[in-house]
């Protein structure tokens, strides 16, 4: 056992370090300076940077236009560009939908698509999500008839679709029979936004922010080689990407970011006896969560090493998304809980409250939804207690 | 012991929860969002009309005098329809200020508009830094030779925006953070050197940042005695406490329900996600916690008059530090087995999770009202 890195990879953290330093832009350095949100065109535009670099999809292998690292250097990367507070490059191509064609397209697809997603010439959203069909996913509706002319027809809609109002591609589990067992009619399809009968509808998070969008679909079509996998086939996609999904969710980046955030809001705000970073109860309150943090990592670390010797993420990844997802709100009610009533201003700008306050809010709001996507935390926790406990019925 | 509510008080809870569920559904909020000033004058009058504004004032100045329970049961119908209109902060805290310290003068000219929804009151005590602590004052009040020359800058100052005058705390005397030499002062809105900025707040409602650079005050402004404003704000924001408290309960009762409701006609799997046990537990726990929460806030409405200081701050105290707790407990977990839709802004049930948050936060947070229960000379105590 061995908790050090080596000194090439110590060599690679300084260079990534030094390239932060030079290429972030000030706009967005500014922005990441207090944390503030990112809109779309800024994080493309950071992708774009990263993309000239070669550093957009550490995870990608050579052959598909990644640098083709081990996992320690991998996570390096990673680990800096979240330290750094840089914008968070949008997951649906580049960890999603980009390895699951790797790993289960067809060489024209992966031709025609892997190198748009690293450009980042093309932007993805996940249709997966249905008004009926949430943790239930296998139940989903929306419908893929073939046309008999090679072209599946797709009625229905998807919702929850992040950032749907800026993508050029949506990818969908849609119905394709209905004959069977649920999870056994659905198949995997690529979706150009821009076809007709296809309509995106964004509205508003209890943050305030325009997050996610209802993807309605009326007589939408779609070209069969747009299929990926088997027909029918898709459910074992949808789980490989779940996966993928999970592992990206424990947060331990952000909430490491947030963490030192904390500290800052505390050692900012004044209280008639100095300022909350020196109150014992608060930097207690805080010790605790940068503990929990701690154990996050470190449960982080072994998954990663574990994957370095090429152990797949299996069921464990929940635990990880359980605690990540927990441990982002709890920091996001600490640094709500020290600001007292600067926690009450609600988009009034820079001047009423310190510029590393401002976003706390709507963020701490939008958060209610980390132990709700990406499967909620009572699902991980059914997955815990069946794949890994082995609890009988579960 | 009796905790039933006499026939009058039965009759006022049914009355406001009628008005509040014909006049102002939750969702008014968002369509406030727009507006101006936050909230309607229309239906402020109104619920003047039906003599509600004036629960806690004295007959002589135009109220009914009733107890701080009456107020409290208001406000839990309020805080369970998420109404917007400044109940709390008007009435309770700046109307319970004025009637408790103000001369008869301000009170004939202030409390009967107040009483009648014509105009409105605010007090303006927090200040960056102040933390929760009334004492703890920077704005200076300077004498001249007919008044006062005030210059600070106050904080959130609760619906500020539409407020025809503010109870504004000034240091007349002593340092930063002394209790004596607060002095408590009535400054019309129009006042020269008196800036307000309104603000948003998290929950849908408005606030005011006040910038005092230089106005001026008659003498007769002075609220109660000099150098001696801390008591009374003291007393007016431990009742505040209790009104948040009461409030609060009604935001969680009401966060409860919409949730039981949701899991019993959600469909996922095949059935109503109320089937899983998973979910039951976690009901059920915020039904504890609720009923808790209500517990606390009657204790507190009960004693939030009381001029045992010892008995009055232990229970607000105590009330409040359990509500905040409760409080964010129950509407984070109502937005969770919500799921996605509690994300939603579409969704009323994210707007109770914000309301919830300034209650907990307004008047002391839980770790403000923690201390002050412990500071207490009966937690000191090691006899039982
Ligand atoms: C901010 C946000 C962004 C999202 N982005 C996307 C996106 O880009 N693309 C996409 O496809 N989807 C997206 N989603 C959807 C997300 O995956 C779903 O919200 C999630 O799977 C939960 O489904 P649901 O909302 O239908 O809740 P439901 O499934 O109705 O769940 C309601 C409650 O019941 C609980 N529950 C359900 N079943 C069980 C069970 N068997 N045992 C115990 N408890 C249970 C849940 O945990 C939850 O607490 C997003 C969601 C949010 C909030
Ligand atoms: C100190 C002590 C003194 C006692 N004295 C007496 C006595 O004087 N006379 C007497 O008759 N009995 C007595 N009891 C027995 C007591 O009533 C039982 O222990 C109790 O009813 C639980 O039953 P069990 O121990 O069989 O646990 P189980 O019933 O086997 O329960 C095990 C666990 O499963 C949980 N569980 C069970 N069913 C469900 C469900 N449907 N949903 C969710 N969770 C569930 C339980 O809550 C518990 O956590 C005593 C027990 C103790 C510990």
């Amino acid at each position: 056992m061995d908790l050090s890195f080596s000194a090439e990879h110590d060599a690679f953290r300084a260079e990534v370090r030094a390239f932060l330093k030079t290429n972030l832009p000030p706009h967005l350095r500014a922005k990441a300076d207090v944390d503030a949100h990112f809109e779309m065109p800024e994080i493309m535009e950071w992708h774009r940077i990263l993309y000239k670099k070669g550093w957009v999809a550490p995870h990608w292998p050579n052959e598909h236009g990644g640098p083709g690292w081990d996992a320690a250097r991998r996570f390096i990367l990673t680990e800096e560009l979240e330290l750094a507070g840089t914008p968070g490059l949008s997951p649906f191509g580049l960890i999603m939908v980009g390895p699951l064609i790797m790993q289960f397209g067809t060489d024209a697809q992966k031709a025609r698509f892997l190198p748009k997603i690293l450009s980042g010439e093309e932007v993805w959203c996940q249709g997966y999500s249905e008004p009926n069909a949430g943790s239930d996913l296998a139940s989903l509706k929306l419908r893929a008839d073939d046309d008999g002319k090679g072209n599946f027809v797709l009625n229905g809609q998807k919702t929850w679709t992040t950032y749907a109002q800026y993508a050029d591609w949506i990818f969908v589990l849609a119905r394709t029979d209905s004959s069977g067992p649920k999870h056994k009619g659905i198949s995997f399809l690529l979706v150009p936004m821009k076809t007709k009968g296809l309509v995106v509808k964004p509205f508003l998070s209890i943050g305030n922010t325009l997050a996610f969008s209802e993807t309605f679909f009326e007589d939408v079509l779609v070209p069969r080689e747009n299929l990926v996998g088997p027909l029918h086939g898709g459910w074992s996609l949808a789980k490989a990407l779940l996966g993928h999904e999970r592992t990206f969710i424990a947060s331990v980046g952000a909430s490491t970011r947030l963490l030192a955030r904390v500290k800052r809001i505390a050692a900012e705000t004044r209280t008639p006896a100095g300022v909350l970073f020196d109150d014992p109860i608060v930097r207690a309150k805080i010790a605790a969560m940068e503990i929990k943090l701690e154990g996050l990592r470190m449960a982080n670390y072994r998954a990663i090493a574990g994957a370095q010797l090429g152990h797949a993420p299996g069921p464990e990844s929940s635990l990880l998304k359980i605690r990540g997802s927990e441990i982002l709100q709890q920091l996001f009610e600490l640094a709500m809980s020290i600001m007292g009533h600067d926690s009450l201003s609600w988009f009034n700008g820079a001047s009423s409250v310190p510029p590393i306050e401002e976003w706390v809010p709507s963020q701490w709001a939008y958060y209610r939804a980390s132990t709700i996507y990406g499967g909620s935390n009572e699902i991980q926790r059914n997955v815990i207690a069946k794949m890994i406990l082995n609890l009988p019925g579960a | 012991m009796n905790f039933e509510l006499s026939t009058d008080q039965k009759l006022l809870v049914e009355t406001v929860r009628a008005f509040v569920q014909k006049e102002s559904p939750p969702g008014r909020l968002r369509s406030l969002r727009s507006d101006a000033l936050g909230f309607s004058r229309d239906l402020w009058r109104k619920m003047g009309e039906l003599g509600w504004l004036a629960l806690p004032f004295p007959e002589r100045f135009g109220g009914l005098e009733q107890s701080f329970v009456e107020v409290s049961l208001v406000l839990e119908q309020l805080g369970a329809g998420l109404v917007p209109e400044p109940y709390l902060g008007a009435i309770v805290f700046a109307g319970g200020l004025l009637a408790e310290a103000g001369t008869d003068a301000q009170r004939e000219q202030w409390l009967a508009p107040l009483a009648t929804g014509e105009s409105l009151l605010a007090v303006a005590h927090a200040e960056r830094g102040s933390r929760f602590e009334p004492s703890s004052v920077a704005t200076t009040a300077t004498a001249t030779g007919d008044g006062y020359v005030l210059r600070g800058e106050k904080h959130f100052v609760l619906w500020g925006n539409a407020a025809d005058a503010f109870i504004v705390s000034a240091r007349t005397a002593g340092a930063t953070h002394e209790a004596r030499g607060v002095s408590l002062f009535l400054v019309p809105k129009a006042a020269a050197g008196l800036r307000v900025d309104a603000l948003a707040t998290t929950d849908g409602h408005r606030a005011a940042r006040l910038t005092f650079d230089g106005a001026h005050v008659a003498r007769d402004a002075v609220v109660g005695s000099v150098d001696d404003g801390v008591r009374p704000l003291s007393l007016a924001i431990d009742r505040a406490t209790a009104g948040a408290s009461a409030e609060a309960v009604g935001v969680m009762r009401e966060a409860l329900n919409l949730t039981v409701a949701y899991l019993g006609t959600r469909e996922q799997f095949g059935v109503k996600i109320g089937t899983f046990q998973a979910l039951q537990h976690r009901a059920v726990d915020m039904f504890i916690e609720t009923e808790l929460a209500r517990s606390m806030a009657m204790l507190a409405a009960l004693r939030a008059e009381s001029k045992d200081d010892e008995e009055r701050v232990r229970a607000v105290s105590a009330a409040k530090a359990h509500v905040a707790a409760s409080g964010r407990f129950v509407t984070a977990q109502a937005i969770q087995l919500h799921g996605g839709i509690g994300i939603s802004d579409e969704h009323d049930i994210g707007l109770y999770f914000k309301r919830m948050h300034a209650l907990a936060t307004l008047f002391g947070d839980e770790e403000h009202h923690l201390a002050r229960f412990a500071a207490r000379k009966a937690f000191a105590t090691l006899e039982t």
